[in-house]
């Protein structure tokens, strides 16, 4: 298979869910291009609403559709779809607790170019910490489809991060989601290596690297970051004694804030962080970008050997 | 606009009578409450009261108090959900939960939070509180339902969204996306009416941020607006059994209220947006509002 980018799955596997019998129904902000949600306005008309460039009524409108008893999945940009209607998203989504499935695209540093304005690197540390949300983020295309059918059968609202960029395919066809279940990848003995998203192929790549060196890394896809998979991530921090997080994420309040917060309780053992330190994004291409905030497998492995 | 209404839409008058008097009733309930709570908004709650009247006493909301669930019901949605105990004393009025409840309201354990709970309270379709967003979510509701029966029309019959929209809460944008949005989908089964009391927290809403002509505004956005005596319990069942009636696209209904109507010192001042009453001034409330009964209406 050859890489594909993770929004790539949006459309595509809404239109199979419905072709399965389930009741969904999409709710773009014009962006639906971009998102891929086009493909699924093209098979099903009927169920497609664009609310044009309007978020707040984007997430109101799918909350609305939740209400009356359909699965409502909602497009737009990560940046757009959670700073810019986070009060929708708490106040009438999850206090409400509905079937209303947050899908943005555009998650990250890797959307390039674009630059800092739309380089979401705070979501994931912006919906985890709202009471009944679930927050996935896959490792590639078919790791997305599984995230995106899980969502759609689990009641209550979901956070899926989808990217822009093409990523190397990590999981074999037919690949089921379990909401709260890491996957350990690869295993290791001296440094648990926990990534998610893109990080995941360079955690993979480091692993390599480091076993060139001598070093046994396990590395674990957290591929739901709430709930958190703790027995997992536990088992592997008792058995490593050492922790490198990886995310295309600030280092403050996401995968890697929440794997420390439970691992300081159950199984407290050095840590390093990898990440967007606490600034904004810049143009630039992904993969320059990467380099430039210190993503890289290189950058992963440098922080397993600090460690050791 | 009310003139030409064919007899049909005319409220019976003995029904007129039960929601005067349910009004009543709830006029005192929410006083009451909102006394016994130490907290709340007794002003826009009052304002309400002959609006949600007509809706669920009225026979406008086709509804089955003992089946909060009923598919076939309408939905209604308090946009702005400080009015809690207006609609916890329609709720209680209609049989959706026992009176006894009311005096907990925004206690520790109750089912009646300080705003609407849809988690909590039997008969709350969709939870409330942050003002603006309400109207987004009756357009996804009125637009998934009359999907529905696009795709099943033998399953149901038309059901209607109402939604309950504070004037103050137009200034915040999302409204008048979600306006667009109604008006876009051509959404027959939707209406929004506006508690037009004039008044917000700091003050009368044409100093604290001018609305401008509201008719002109929904006009513009390509809604049929109505406007209303919203005191008048006749009046408000014929322009909103008009309203639902109309499904060439979404209605505004305008209805012209008093803030903290029926209560004379709270009538009209913005100072009882959101401040409970003292266990006096219940009391002098309450004298303003005799039990229906001992009025020779029931």
């Amino acid at each position: 298979m050859t890489a594909k980018a993770t929004r790539e799955a949006l459309g595509e596997t809404l239109v199979t869910l419905v072709e399965g019998g389930v009741d969904i129904a999409v709710v773009e902000a014009d962006l639906s291009k971009s998102t891929t949600t086009a493909k699924f306005a093209d098979a099903y008309p009927e169920r497609f609403f664009n609310v044009g460039i309007a978020e707040q009524d984007m997430i109101g409108v799918a909350a609305g559709l939740a209400v009356g008893g359909q699965v409502a999945f909602t497009g737009s940009f990560a940046v757009f779809a959670t700073g810019r209607t986070y009060d929708q998203v708490r106040n009438t989504v999850c206090y409400s607790g509905l079937d209303v499935k947050l899908t943005p695209t555009h998650a990250g540093i890797t959307v390039g170019p674009d630059g800092g304005s739309h380089q979401m690197i705070e979501d994931i540390a912006l919906m985890r910490v709202l009471p009944g949300m679930r927050v996935l983020v896959p490792a590639d295309y078919r790791s997305a489809k599984a995230a995106i059918r899980a969502a759609a059968s689990t009641p209550g609202p979901f956070y899926i991060r989808l990217g822009r960029s093409a990523l190397p395919e990590i999981y074999s066809e037919g690949h089921e989601w379990e909401v709260g279940r890491a996957h350990v990848l690869r295993e290791g003995s001296d440094v648990t290596i926990a990534a998610c998203g893109v990080e995941v192929a360079q955690a993979l790549l480091a692993a390599e690297a480091l076993a060139n060196e001598g070093i046994s890394a396990e590395v674990i896809d957290v591929a739901t970051i709430k709930p958190i998979d703790v027995e997992t991530l536990a088992a592997s921090a008792a058995k490593t004694g050492r922790v490198v997080t990886a995310e295309e994420h600030s280092v403050l309040g996401g995968m890697g804030s929440a794997v420390s917060e439970v691992l300081s309780e159950v199984c407290p053992v050095p840590t390093r962080r990898v990440g967007v330190a606490d600034t904004f994004g810049t143009s630039g291409n992904p993969d320059e970008l990467m380099v430039y905030f210190g993503l890289t497998a290189d950058d992963i492995a440098a922080a397993a050997k600090e460690l050791l | 606009m009310t003139e030409g209404l064919s007899d049909t839409a005319r409220m019976q008058a003995s029904v007129a009578t039960r929601v005067r008097a349910g009004a009543l009733r709830m006029r005192r309930d929410i006083v009451e409450m909102i006394g016994a709570a130490g907290s709340g908004h007794p002003g826009g709650s009052l304002s309400a009261v002959d609006i949600v009247a007509t809706l669920y006493l009225g026979g406008i909301l086709r509804h089955k108090p003992d089946d909060p669930s009923w598919p076939e019901r309408d939905r209604f949605i308090l946009s702005k959900g400080h009015a809690a105990p207006v609609l916890y004393a329609a709720l209680a009025e209609a049989g959706y939960f026992e009176r006894t409840h009311l005096k907990t309201l925004r206690k520790l354990g109750s089912i009646l939070q300080g705003h609407p709970d849809c988690k909590k309270t039997p008969g709350v379709e969709v939870s409330t509180g942050s003002l603006g967003q309400g109207l987004s979510v009756a357009a996804g509701l009125a637009a998934g339902l009359a999907r529905a029966q696009d795709v099943r029309p033998a399953a149901y019959n038309t059901r209607t969204v109402f939604v309950l929209l504070g004037d103050g809460e137009l200034q915040e944008g999302q409204v008048w996306e979600a306006a667009m949005f109604a008006a876009h989908q051509g959404l027959g089964n939707l209406v929004a009416i506006v508690d037009n009391n004039g008044l917000q927290i700091d003050g009368a809403c044409n100093d604290v941020m001018s609305l401008g002509s509201l008719a002109d505004k929904f006009t513009a956005f390509g809604w049929e607006v109505i406007e209303v005596d919203g005191h008048d319990v006749e009046s408000l069942y014929a322009v909103l059994a008009r309203a639902r009636a109309h499904t060439a696209g979404p209605v505004a209904v305008l209805a012209h209220t008093v803030k903290g109507k029926g209560v004379s010192f709270m009538e009209n001042e913005a100072g009882w947006h959101g401040k409970a009453p003292s266990d006096a001034q219940v009391a002098e409330a309450l004298r303003e509002l005799p039990i229906a009964e001992e009025k020779g209406i029931q």
